[in-house]
């Protein structure tokens, strides 16, 4: 009898060992420990044998049931984990094959740049001002120390609509608006971003552009802090390695009057085609706030002072994506909007 | 403004290379915009003397030169220049010379006959043609009779010179001359300044001689200076004078036109020279013009003036018009032998509406519309008659008139230094800022106040305080004031909400696969035809720009959507078919009785084409219910919640059976639509095109950004699907709202998932399928009271509409 038992462990280990499939592991656990089982049946001939045998046999069945059972745990698991990679390699995908499209649209280069922009002076504690597109001569012109056949305003050739209203040349009317508006409140502390027109139409021009202008007014302002502010922007807009230089130039609303070049940031300064090989890249014009704007806006300007700065958000974007016609900006090709 | 390098040494010492000098003027305030070289890629070029021309033997258009540039050796030369002779002095570029645009003369056969070397024109030598003598602008340039042979050419003719082109800013008036640049110069590297020579002696005796000069307004010619000249010898002014002009731009004429040109160049003075001997009686009035008054200018233009503009004339009528240009009937002609210098100070005002309304600008123009030196006319005339005398061109009479009515009033404007740290944070002692005005020629005296600083006449541009804050921070530099950042109260930097809605808005669209874009918001009328707007449509009111750049520009737009079809058109001609676009800017309506016009911020989107497909997804058509799905979304993004579609007929350039007003609450805040097919042809666009076109303050006016939190339901909901056959003509909202309406408050939802016309409904019919959704908050429903909600929902349609409930 524990011969039979040995030879059905023997059996049942190569059986098992055969076998690769969940089916045939079910059907060998019944031949083996199933009530007509061989295992099954050895034992009911238990009863032959002699009470001293009884205890031998009796352990070495359990034995045999025992590592019969360790044995079918082991290839079940076996087999089970065999599928499942059988599965998974089945399922199987090109994950080179192009993702479902998903529609994504562009932010207009102007648009990104002019929120850039906003959000470095939001920042450092601007708001945001808006004003008309389009303005009487007063707060275009003559509310900027730019009285009628000044020579300056040939700077701007402009659009009229009749000879007391045109289309903005700048948006510093917005800045007179708000001076009027908050007087003799203060600080003043605004940008002006939006549309302005002037008669020009070319690579670098069009007559339609866009600007962000803005000013500073409280007790004690200062020429250095125009210089130390518009350094702040120059790094965060074009990077921290910036400098920035200054150059007196005249604007009939502030004095003294700058234009701010940038170190060229293709070449590092050393002088490359986007600098025309000067090293430095006009971006913006300031200057401390002209006396007579302030007092034409109802602040002393012995006790207040301030600067104004303004930039075209063309040139910024141009400079920016290194884009060298500015029509490219109006012709709203999707094929360029959707570079942005 | 062109500045020679080479002139500008008269006037002060330079120790730097023009590159340098250019760089320090323009830290300085005196830009320069570029510097040119003329000389810089020529060389082997000499001055050589035709011996002998001969006809070429093979050629009717070709002669044969031999030249002899000083030694021994005569050079043969073929030629096909017609202006020269023998004996004439010209540049001869020899062989293996190098010419403007990377020429280089190599022997040669011309003909049959060699040629070794070529005779240059200005042009080969990289002169302006237009600042050649007329005779040589086309031909061969003829040097002086008295050049040296053999010498290189180029320090003759300012080759070896580098022009400065400034640009000014319209307040520095002063620097459109060489003094003034000099000025400058000595300025910055603190060098003495040096006049040129003005003094002069007569040598004709006044008697016999009249000049008299009435100003008849004196607001508009503060000064005339009138001298006379005789024994005039018109002639070619000298080579140097010449070399000057032509680097400054101008074109020689004749001497004494020449040398009103060059002191205008070199003391930024405006002259005329008046032919006296065709000026009646020696009498100049200064007045304004009569509105029926006409005169011929020297450009043989007949000039229609009005009382405006100011003009010269004698007794006989008009001779010039005033600092703009001169009268063709009193001009400088060979046989001239008289003349009379004007040195004159005309108000700027007056002469710049005077070139703009006659289209005319001139070098003098340009100079007395930004304000000339007042105080300096009389040294202007006296240095043009010394150099006339100099040159041997004239005698001077013993004769000046000075009619000065309206003397120059000398400023002094007390500068205080406290000012200037308060404005440039810079601490620059009191004796070094009186030191920098001294150097930029002001006189400077110590006050208790601070620096009482007197302005010279030269500097028009400077009368408050703060002008002399700025004339010793760009003297000082700009660059050497520290940076800082203001300090002061905090204020909060924020977007306030409309702006944070467009830039919300903006972002939804975007990141919603739509491209923004930006049209200008002029346009052509004509686009109100295209849309077939009624002829009297409020939105052909437009406000209408009266110097456009051109009719395609002419007017403010209304709408904004029609610069979107011009955006999908554009883009169709260049195969991209497929767009989804928005724009967010303004449209103008003009206001009865208001200055400005209304300026509506609007919204607009056009959808044409379909969604790019995948080869596992197909394409989906973008149109009016793709749209709309937008406008949906984009509604609730902005915390609309009541919205309603109201279907449109007539409204122009939408489609009349696929257009709806988009109402919020009670306010109608836009439109939304299939393109009228007439428009969409009219546009050439080839695909349906829908649109929504929404007035963005009232949509900020209806959207908000509160929103509560409503508790999620703890109990299940219950579905049923609904689908009844009912006409089709029925709007799908009435029904949703008959729906709404017999049911409870337990339907908590209604949505559309199927519309079906077509064999199984019959013609007029269609079968619309609704998923609904019903829930409590305080229990799970049974079947009987969900079948008795959907039960009062047949109901009501079966009553409503005849509708039919499909099995």
């Amino acid at each position: 009898m524990e011969d039979k038992l040995n030879s059905i462990l023997a059996d049942a280990r190569e059986a098992l060992a055969k076998t690769n499939n969940l089916n045939e592991l079910n059907e060998l656990r019944v031949r083996y420990l199933g009530k007509k089982g061989s295992l099954t049946m050895v034992l009911r001939g238990m009863g032959s044998l002699s009470p001293e045998e009884r205890p031998r046999v009796g352990q070495l069945a359990n034995e045999v049931r025992a590592e019969i059972e360790n044995i079918l745990e082991q290839r079940l698991a076996e087999i089970k984990r065999k599928v499942k990679s059988a599965k998974l390699a089945e399922e199987k995908i090109d994950v080179t094959l192009p993702g479902t499209p998903f529609l994504i649209g562009h932010k207009h280069p102007l648009t990104a740049v002019q929120e850039e922009i906003e959000n470095i002076f939001l920042g450092m504690g601007y708001s945001i001002e808006e004003g008309p597109e389009i303005e009487t001569d007063y707060y275009n012109f003559e509310a900027l120390n730019l009285p009628k056949y000044h020579p300056a305003r040939d700077m701007q050739d402009s659009f009229f609509i009749s000879p007391e209203v045109l289309l903005r040349t700048h948006t510093s009317p917005v800045q007179v608006r708000t001076m009027e508006r908050t007087v003799p409140n203060l600080p003043v502390r605004i940008i002006a971003p939006g549309k302005v027109y002037r008669r020009d139409d070319d690579a670098t021009h069009s007559p339609m552009f866009h600007q962000v202008e803005g000013l500073v007014i409280d007790k004690r302002i200062t020429f250095g802090d125009l210089k130390g502010t518009l350094q702040v922007f120059a790094e965060k807009m074009f990077g921290p390695k910036t400098r920035t230089r200054f150059r007196p130039s005249y604007f009939p609303f502030t004095e003294p009057s700058a234009e701010v070049d940038i170190s060229c940031g293709m070449c590092d300064g050393k002088g490359c085609r986007v600098c025309s090989y000067t090293g430095w890249l006009e971006i913006l014009g300031c200057g401390m706030v002209h006396p007579r704007v302030l007092e034409m806006s109802g602040y002393n300007s012995e006790d207040v002072t301030g600067f104004a700065f303004g930039m075209g958000v063309e040139r910024i974007a141009m400079l920016k994506y290194d884009i060298d016609d500015m029509r490219l900006l109006f012709d709203n090709d999707l094929r360029f909007l959707a570079q942005f | 403004m062109r500045v020679s390098y080479k002139w500008l040494k008269e006037y002060v010492q330079i120790d730097v290379p023009p590159r340098e000098l250019a760089e320090r003027l323009t830290l300085a305030g005196v830009a320069v915009e570029a510097i040119e070289e003329p000389g810089k890629d020529i060389s082997n070029v000499y001055t050589g003397k035709i011996l002998k021309i001969e006809q070429h033997p093979n050629a009717d258009k070709l002669v044969v030169c031999r030249v002899t540039t000083g030694g021994d050796e005569e050079l043969q030369i073929v030629t096909g220049a017609t202006n020269v002779r023998e004996g004439h002095i010209i540049p001869v570029a020899v062989v293996g010379a190098r010419l403007t645009g990377g020429l280089t003369i190599k022997k040669a056969k011309l003909r049959g006959v060699e040629s070794r070397g070529m005779l240059c024109s200005g042009q080969e030598l990289g002169l302006d043609p237009d600042t050649m003598p007329e005779d040589q602008a086309h031909g061969i340039m003829i040097l002086p009779a008295d050049t040296p042979l053999g010498v290189d050419v180029k320090p003759l003719i300012g080759l070896d010179d580098a022009i400065l082109e400034l640009e000014l800013t319209p307040n520095r008036g002063d620097c459109m001359s060489m003094v003034g640049v000099a000025r400058e110069v000595a300025a910055i590297f603190n060098k003495p300044f040096k006049m040129p020579e003005t003094d002069v002696a007569p040598t004709v005796d006044a008697a016999g001689n009249n000049v008299k000069v009435d100003i008849e307004d004196p607001a508009l010619c503060r000064r005339y200076v009138a001298r006379l000249l005789k024994n005039v010898k018109i002639g070619a002014s000298p080579a140097w004078m010449q070399e000057r002009l032509r680097a400054a731009g101008v074109r020689p004429i004749n001497n004494v036109v020449d040398v009103t040109n060059y002191v205008m160049m070199e003391l930024g003075q405006p002259l005329h020279a008046f032919d006296y001997n065709k000026l009646k009686d020696g009498h100049i009035i200064v007045r304004r013009a009569a509105d029926d008054e006409a005169m011929l200018t020297l450009d043989k233009s007949k000039r229609e003036l009005s009382s405006d503009m100011l003009v010269i004339t004698d007794p006989g009528g008009p001779v010039a018009v005033a600092g703009v240009m001169g009268g063709y009937d009193s001009e400088v002609t060979p046989e001239t032998k008289a003349i009379l210098l004007e040195s004159a100070y005309f108000d700027p005002v007056s002469i710049r509406r005077t070139s703009r309304d006659l289209g005319l600008r001139s070098e003098s123009s340009a100079r007395f519309e930004k304000g000339i030196d007042l105080t300096g006319c009389r040294r202007a005339a006296d240095r043009a008659a010394r150099l006339l005398v100099d040159m041997g061109a004239a005698e001077v009479v013993d004769l000046v008139v000075d009619n000065y009515p309206r003397p120059w009033i000398e400023k002094t404007i007390l500068l205080r230094p406290q000012r200037v740290y308060h404005i440039l944070d810079l601490q620059i002692p009191q004796p070094e800022i009186a030191d920098l005005l001294i150097r930029l020629q002001f006189q400077v005296k110590e006050d208790e106040k601070g620096l009482l600083v007197t302005v010279p006449g030269f500097r028009p541009d400077i009368s408050l305080e703060i002008d002399l804050i700025e004339e010793v921070a760009r003297l000082y530099g700009f660059n050497c004031v520290p940076n800082t950042l203001p300090v002061g109260s905090v204020t909060q930097g924020a977007r306030n909400y409309s702006q944070e809605l467009a830039l919300k808005i903006r972002n939804f669209l975007a990141t919603g696969g739509f491209s923004e874009v930006i049209t200008y918001t002029f346009v052509n009328p004509r686009v109100f035809d295209l849309l077939g707007l009624a002829p009297d449509s409020q939105l052909r009111k437009t406000v209408a720009l009266k110097n456009p750049m051109s009719e395609d520009q002419s007017v403010m737009r209304t709408l904004l959507y029609p610069g979107l079809l011009d955006v999908l058109q554009r883009n169709a001609k260049r195969q991209v078919k497929d767009a989804a676009v928005f724009e967010l800017g303004r449209v103008y309506h003009p206001r009865e009785g208001e200055t400005l016009p209304l300026e509506v911020t609007t919204l607009a989107a056009a959808v044409t084409g379909s969604t790019p497909g995948g080869w596992n997804r197909s394409p989906v058509t973008m149109d009016f219910y793709y749209l709309k799905g937008v406008l949906d979304a984009l509604l609730v993004q902005v915390g609309v919640n009541d919205v309603s579609y109201v279907p449109v007929t007539g409204a122009p350039g939408f489609h009349p059976g696929r257009t709806a007003a988009v109402i919020c609450g009670e306010t109608e805040i836009g439109i939304i639509g299939d393109l009228h097919p007439d428009v969409q042809e009219a546009y050439d666009l080839s695909r349906p095109v829908t649109i929504f076109e929404v007035n963005f303050d009232k949509l900020a006016g209806v959207s908000g950004n509160l929103r509560r939190y409503k508790s999620l339901p703890r109990f299940p909901g219950v579905e049923r699907d609904l689908a009844v056959v009912i006409r089709n003509d029925i709007p799908c909202a009435d029904i949703i709202n008959t729906i709404c309406r017999a049911a409870s408050a337990l339907l908590q939802e209604v949505r559309l998932f199927d519309v079906y016309r077509g064999k199984q409904v019959e013609k007029g019919r269609q079968s619309l399928a609704f998923s609904l959704k019903f829930q409590a908050a305080d229990r799970t429903l049974t079947d009987d009271e969900v079948n008795k909600q959907i039960e009062k929902i047949t109901g009501a349609l079966e009553r409503e509409y005849a509708a039919v409930l499909r099995s």
